[in-house]
């Protein structure tokens, strides 16, 4: 057994990580914690699979006049919708995980800052990832042919993977802010369903009045699933895109500085 | 700078609403030694420890750890310091190797060094069998090790341990005595919050007790023991009914002030010689009172603490 004295002594001490290697390192921690509850993951792949199956089949004969035709319009509308939705359980997991001592250890070591939270969404991200995956599947199993091809397939998840990393300083805010964790799922269901529904992820906007126009125009959701749309399409609106990466950038530059005000606080 | 005290506060406060958490604490740490912050429940022990760990912000006051302000310049503190808290430090999903690789990596070792490391530490405390289990897995006593393992890993100049023995048993809390003492001896200072007389005691070089957010006596235990008279008679009786009438005898007796323990058997009156006990004895024995345990020997703790807190209440 080495002794105690052995482990005490005093050696020259590793220089402090770089803020990417602490964060990669919370990052690694958040697999391990899916590793050793891997029941977590059931939100994102049962949820998604559901909602895709549910409203393929609840619209597509109606509005479509067939379920394949609506699938085409609807799959990358519904992948939006699920994995923001899922964004939320970032808020709601770091208001439980903030409350154990270890962050108190965190909050302790001479790191960047941010980095417990940022590594804390780069394991979210890998969930979004996964979500996004499935629906792909399950889209492609059903009938889903995007004119894009892999490539557009790939691009348009990585965008939405990318705004859904920056839509997560949302909840990590509201993770901090509020006191349970049943206050931040009722706060994340009072934005998220207006937000994904009154968009054009089911239906096109043209017959919607105009207030309502008026509000889906300017939803993010709208933009995003219409640059998801078409880079899957393989017809890229550059636009939409440049749209989606400079809101993605604001989300982060506002909703950041906030999380880390609170978080330096708590 | 290496001569700056390991902690030094001056007026420190905290405020919670309208409550003064901490009130105006006074303390210097100095380096290479335990330190005890003795209180009970709710004295503010814990607020002090948070504020000098950079968790929590003062509201009034300074704080300096090694000279560095707790607030102006927090990062120079964590890198000195390290954080024992009151419940478990360590992710309680993770096991006992990750946690410690954790936490090695976050203090900038390789992959390879920072397993290297934590099994070394695992090892030394006795965790080696245990290191694959998840920490929720654990026993209180491992838990407490664990802990510990992970707030030196990087053998930090001062050591924060929040009530480091609540609820341990016995051999435990021994163990992790015995691992105190070892840490300080290779020149770390450690910070020690009890509400256990007996550890500060035994661990600390010098005490600070607390109640109420201040600071109501400060010395080595020695001079604690000695500012509240210089020794203690311990009665035990074997008759409970008959305690009020032994107050009274040993109170005339001695001409000194009875104090009455939650025990109901027990008695303790301050005195100086052992001819004043003999006195106290023969007292007793002439009235017909059986004693089952006697002894005279220096105050303990618990009596400085009852003494100085019944004053604090009384002024």
């Amino acid at each position: 057994m080495t002794s105690l004295a052995a482990v005490l002594t005093r050696e020259e001490r590793p220089s402090r990580p770089s803020a990417l290697a602490a964060s990669l390192t919370f990052g690694w921690r958040a697999m391990l914690k899916i590793k050793h509850v891997p029941e977590q993951l059931f939100d994102v792949t049962a949820f998604p699979i559901i909602m895709t199956l549910m409203f393929t089949y609840l619209f597509g004969g109606a509005l479509a006049g067939s379920t394949r035709e609506y699938l085409q319009f609807l799959l990358p509308g519904i992948m939006v919708t699920s994995v923001v939705m899922i964004t939320m359980y970032t808020g709601v997991g770091l208001n439980t995980d903030i409350e154990k001592g270890v962050f108190d250890r965190f909050r302790t070591l001479p790191v960047w800052r941010p980095a417990a939270l940022v590594g804390m969404i780069f394991g979210d991200v890998l969930r979004y990832i996964l979500a996004a995956t499935t629906i792909m599947l399950v889209g492609l199993i059903l009938g889903f042919r995007p004119a894009g091809g892999p490539v557009g397939v790939v691009l348009g998840v990585a965008l939405l993977v990318v705004f859904s990393f920056a839509f997560s300083w949302i909840w990590t805010m509201f993770g901090l802010l509020l006191r349970s964790e049943k206050s931040v799922m009722g706060v994340s269901m009072l934005v998220l369903f207006p937000l994904t529904f009154l968009s054009n992820v089911f239906v096109d906007p043209g017959t919607m009045p105009g207030w309502l126009q008026a509000f889906v125009s300017v939803n993010p959701i709208t933009h995003l699933v219409a640059a998801v749309r078409s880079v899957m399409r393989g017809d890229v609106d550059g636009g939409e895109v440049v749209w989606v990466l400079v809101a993605s950038g604001v989300l982060v530059g506002v909703f950041g500085p906030l999380t880390m005000r609170l978080y330096n606080r708590k | 700078m290496s001569n700056a005290p390991a902690v030094h506060t001056s007026g420190l406060v905290k405020m919670f609403g309208d409550n003064r958490a901490v009130d105006g604490v006074d303390l210097t740490v100095p380096p290479g030694t335990v330190y005890g912050l003795l209180g009970p429940n709710g004295a503010g022990k814990t607020t002090v420890v948070r504020m000098l760990a950079t968790l929590l912000r003062p509201d009034g006051g300074t704080a300096q750890v090694f000279g560095h302000d707790v607030a102006k310049e927090p990062d120079a503190v964590r890198r000195r310091v390290s954080l024992t808290g009151q419940y478990a430090s360590v992710d309680e999903d993770l096991t006992g190797m990750e946690n410690v690789v954790l936490l090695a990596r976050l203090l900038g070792y390789k992959r390879a060094a920072a397993r290297d490391r934590a099994g070394q530490l695992l090892a030394a405390f006795g965790l080696t069998e245990a290191a694959d289990r998840q920490v929720k897995k654990f026993s209180g006593g491992m838990r407490r090790r664990i802990d510990i393992a992970a707030s030196i890993l990087n053998t930090p100049d001062l050591l924060f341990l929040d009530e480091p023995t609540t609820g341990l048993d016995p051999r435990s809390r021994n163990q992790v005595w015995d691992i105190v003492r070892e840490v300080v001896a290779h020149g770390t200072t450690v910070l020690l919050t009890t509400q256990y007389l007996d550890e500060a005691d035994r661990l600390a070089a010098r005490i600070a007790v607390i109640d109420h957010g201040k600071v109501i006596a400060e010395g080595t235990p020695g001079s604690l023991k000695a500012s509240i008279g210089a020794g203690t008679i311990h009665v035990r009786l074997r008759d409970a009914d008959r305690r009020a009438e032994a107050e009274k005898l040993l109170s005339a007796t001695l001409d000194a002030m009875v104090q009455l323990n939650s025990d109901p058997v027990a008695l303790t009156v301050p005195a100086s010689s052992a001819e004043q006990a003999s006195r106290a004895l023969a007292a007793l024995a002439a009235s017909g009172i059986v004693v089952d345990d006697f002894s005279l020997g220096q105050p303990s703790l618990d009596e400085v603490f009852l003494a100085l807190t019944a004053s604090g209440v009384a002024a």
